[in-house]
């Protein structure tokens, strides 16, 4: 079971790879939007990618309330739990 | 000589950007036209194997090695080509990004393509099939429109009087040109990115237009492929890469102390009406717009000492394109150097009407003609001078004309002068040739 340093480490990754954005900056109080400069269509990737690395199904509904980096950790950790 | 603009307001080009397969930039494309180097060669990829055709004239510089990773990727490589270029000209114009010398509401962009974001379209769809639509990128559309390039650029340097595209296939990019002209003259902006951009070399359009009779299959000796005139042309070669100008009035050019390339004095417009593919053979649609870009800028036949030709190297088109510059320009067209860059550079589709008018403002710009590579034997009785080695052109004011025509019937003719242009730069196009 990965741990939440984990999940964030893997999900900072793929912020940088599909937005640019310096995987040191993606951290658990950071909104995708207002800090990260991360605009709708990148999230829609990035929500893909997270599908495909964790192995777990971000339904539209749920996407849109992850607005910080610490939000999508805590939705991957309960889908895989 | 003097061209008159019928707005009153005279239009000068001030910058130049291109990515092309002689180069990465624009000193090194006319370097490339003046050795008489061709950009053609033979595809070693593995999907170009099993096809009739294994020649193409891809990019000299990977746009992915310019552009930054995540920017890049976000666009398809037409795109990719367009930025390219156009950095590179908003740069030569002395220009910043968002520069505060420019207003953006009196700043307009026109990119042209002939096909589009074909690599983004197939691989979207092949993504879908294969892997379901929950795997498509929701970048898709953006990247693949039309519109992309004209959007992404004119978003990138903050253009708000227009952001245009205009699609006639393989004479798109001289409208776009025309289109900027026509913006800056109407009153709509003061200054124009203008250009065009294609990116296409891909198994489908070479198959495609394989399957046309349209290209040359001249793949054991892929240089010698473009030809144009000469009696063994036996069809073009599909070039990729993007040309960008910058336009803007002699007024604004002079009040920011811009270099001044040539002066844009005139476009003509013309359809054939005849049929999808083939030119009219009588010439009568493309000596039209000939006729027409020298009546725009108020100049006649013996103003004209060059022509850059469309000269694809196919062995209808060459023919029927001498006959139209004779039909437009009489006996005059016997002080006429023409030439035909596509024998080095492929051809551009969307990008063919800005690369050649980059060749024809730059042959102005240095009283130098490239040649036209690869004529062992020119078609006989053909009506015109065409340039095989490096020709100089006289001194005094110039005019040249550079033709672009395209699928759907399309004639499109932009004419440039030597009035108000400064002295080549030291250190721009030509020092290195």
């Amino acid at each position: 079971m990965a741990t939440t340093e984990e999940i964030r480490a893997k999900l900072a990754e793929i912020v940088n790879q599909v937005a640019g954005v310096s995987a040191d900056d993606v951290q658990l109080d950071k909104s995708f939007t207002d800090d990260l400069d991360v605009d709708s269509l990148s999230m829609v990737e990035i929500i893909v990618a997270v599908e495909d690395e964790f192995d777990v199904e971000v339904p539209d509904e749920e996407a849109k309330n992850l607005r910080t980096v610490g939000d999508a950790v805590a939705y991957i950790e309960r889908a895989r739990a | 000589m003097s061209s008159r603009s019928v707005s009153g307001r005279t239009v000068v080009v001030t910058g130049l950007g291109a990515t092309t397969p002689l180069g990465g930039d624009v000193p090194s494309t006319w370097a490339g036209l003046l050795a008489g180097r061709s950009g053609v060669h033979l595809l070693t990829q593995e999907w170009a194997q099993p096809l009739p055709v294994r020649i193409a004239a891809e990019v000299a510089v990977e746009p992915e090695t310019v552009l930054e990773r995540v920017e890049a990727r976000r666009m398809d490589r037409n795109t990719q080509l367009a930025t390219v270029a156009a950095l590179e000209a908003w740069a030569d114009a002395g220009l910043e990004v968002k520069d505060e010398r420019v207003d953006p509401d009196r700043f307009g962009v026109s990119i042209a393509t002939g096909i589009g974001g074909l690599h983004t379209l197939l691989n979207t769809w092949d993504v879908q099939k294969e892997k379901g639509h929950r795997r498509v990128s929701p970048f898709a559309i953006p990247m693949l429109m039309a519109n992309a390039s004209a959007g992404s650029v004119g978003l990138r340097l903050g253009a708000r009087a227009g952001v245009h595209t205009p699609v006639a296939a393989c004479a798109s990019s001289n409208e776009s040109i025309a289109q900027g002209l026509d913006m800056i003259r109407l009153g709509r902006a003061d200054i124009a990115l203008v250009g065009g951009t294609e990116g296409v070399v891909h198994p489908l359009p070479l198959a495609t237009f394989a399957q046309m009779q349209a290209l040359s299959k001249r793949n054991d000796e892929p240089e010698r492929a473009s030809r144009p005139w000469d009696v063994d042309r036996d069809g073009f070669v599909l070039g990729e890469g993007a040309v960008m100008l910058v336009l803007e009035t002699l007024e604004h050019a002079r009040a920011r102390g811009a270099h001044i390339y040539a002066t844009l004095a005139g476009a003509g417009y013309s359809n054939d009406a005849h049929d999808m593919v083939q030119p009219d053979p009588r010439g009568v649609g493309q000596s039209a717009a000939l006729t027409h870009a020298l009546a725009d800028a108020g100049l006649t036949a013996r103003d004209v000492v060059h022509v850059n030709a469309h000269a694809t190297s196919t062995p209808q088109g060459d023919v029927t394109e001498a006959l139209s510059i004779r039909k437009a320009l009489g006996e005059a067209t016997d002080q006429v150097v023409v030439t035909g860059t596509k024998s080095m550079t492929g051809h551009l589709l969307g990008g063919a009407g800005a690369l050649e008018s980059l060749a024809t403002l730059l042959a102005l710009q240095h009283r130098t003609v490239p040649a036209t590579i690869n004529v062992d034997t020119i078609e006989p009785d053909l009506g015109i001078d065409v340039a095989t080695t490096v020709r100089e052109l006289p001194a005094g004011d110039l005019a040249a004309i550079n033709n672009s025509f395209g699928f759907g019937g399309a004639n499109v003719s932009v004419l440039f002068t030597n009035e108000h242009a400064d002295a080549p730069r030291p250190t721009q196009a030509g020092d290195q040739a």
